[in-house]
């Protein structure tokens, strides 16, 4: 399931209703993003999230069923936040629930690595020296690379 | 053809849409940047460097050769930062 919002998101509703009723799940892995307050070396008094209407929902759900080609997953729940936000306040949450826990585990990690940097988001900071647009990080894309699978379909990046 | 643009494309082109009639001779993404490069200074700026920013063609990703028509959408931005 795929929400993007501007409203904030409470874990412990969202991880308990990703799981209620289902007593198949042996486990939940979940990852949840905060604005941090510094980067850079720079003090962050608030950032805004700008995405793409419509190609951000498409692309979450492709990132989604390529996690669930790749594990056995019982449900998958990704919220992203957009517009203002300022440190310590939730960004992002990823869960997934399988029947076994590597599962879960590693399909949560698979998540957040690819939505990183195929999630149509760009990141407005403001700085203590003014705005300043986030760069896309080359850890970000090391991370998403570590999921490709040689001399399959998942070689050549989603789009 | 719809054109929209995010992030520091956005900041740089100084708009977020704009519709313009598909330009004489463009058939492909490539040529519709190359073409964007020429319309002013703030379009120069953020297409400077064509390999760096993303299109995507009616909300899918596009490479350099692929095709458009006048009835696409088209957004042009930096490479993504979600998470």
């Amino acid at each position: 399931m795929i929400k993007v919002q501007s409203e904030d998101f409470d874990v412990g509703t969202e991880i308990e209703h990703l799981s209620k009723g289902d007593i198949g799940i042996g486990g939940l892995a979940c990852f949840v993003g905060l604005v941090r307050d510094i980067a850079d070396d720079e003090r962050i008094s608030s950032m805004i999230l700008e995405h793409y209407p419509g190609m951000t929902e498409r692309q979450l759900a492709k990132i989604e069923a390529e996690a669930r080609k790749r594990w056995q997953l019982n449900e998958v729940l990704i919220i992203h936040r957009y517009g203002k936000l300022t440190p310590g306040d939730r960004i992002v949450l990823v869960a997934t629930t399988s029947a076994h826990r590597d599962a879960a585990l590693e399909s949560c990690r698979f998540l957040i690595d690819w939505l990183k940097t195929k999630a149509p988001f760009w990141k407005l900071e403001n700085t203590e020296s003014g705005e300043r647009w986030v760069e896309a990080r080359e850890s970000d894309t090391v991370a998403e690379e570590r999921w490709i699978i040689p001399g399959t379909a998942g070689d050549k990046p989603i789009d | 053809m719809q054109l929209l643009y995010f992030g520091w494309v956005r900041g740089k082109i100084g708009t977020d849409r704009e519709t313009i009639e598909i330009p004489d001779g463009v058939t492909d993404v490539k040529g519709l940047i190359s073409w964007l490069r020429r319309r002013g200074k703030g379009y120069a700026e953020a297409l400077a460097e064509p390999l760096v920013v993303r299109v995507a063609v009616n909300q899918e990703l596009a490479d350099l050769d692929q095709p458009v028509t006048s009835s696409d959408e088209i957004a042009v931005f930096p490479p993504m930062t979600g998470g």
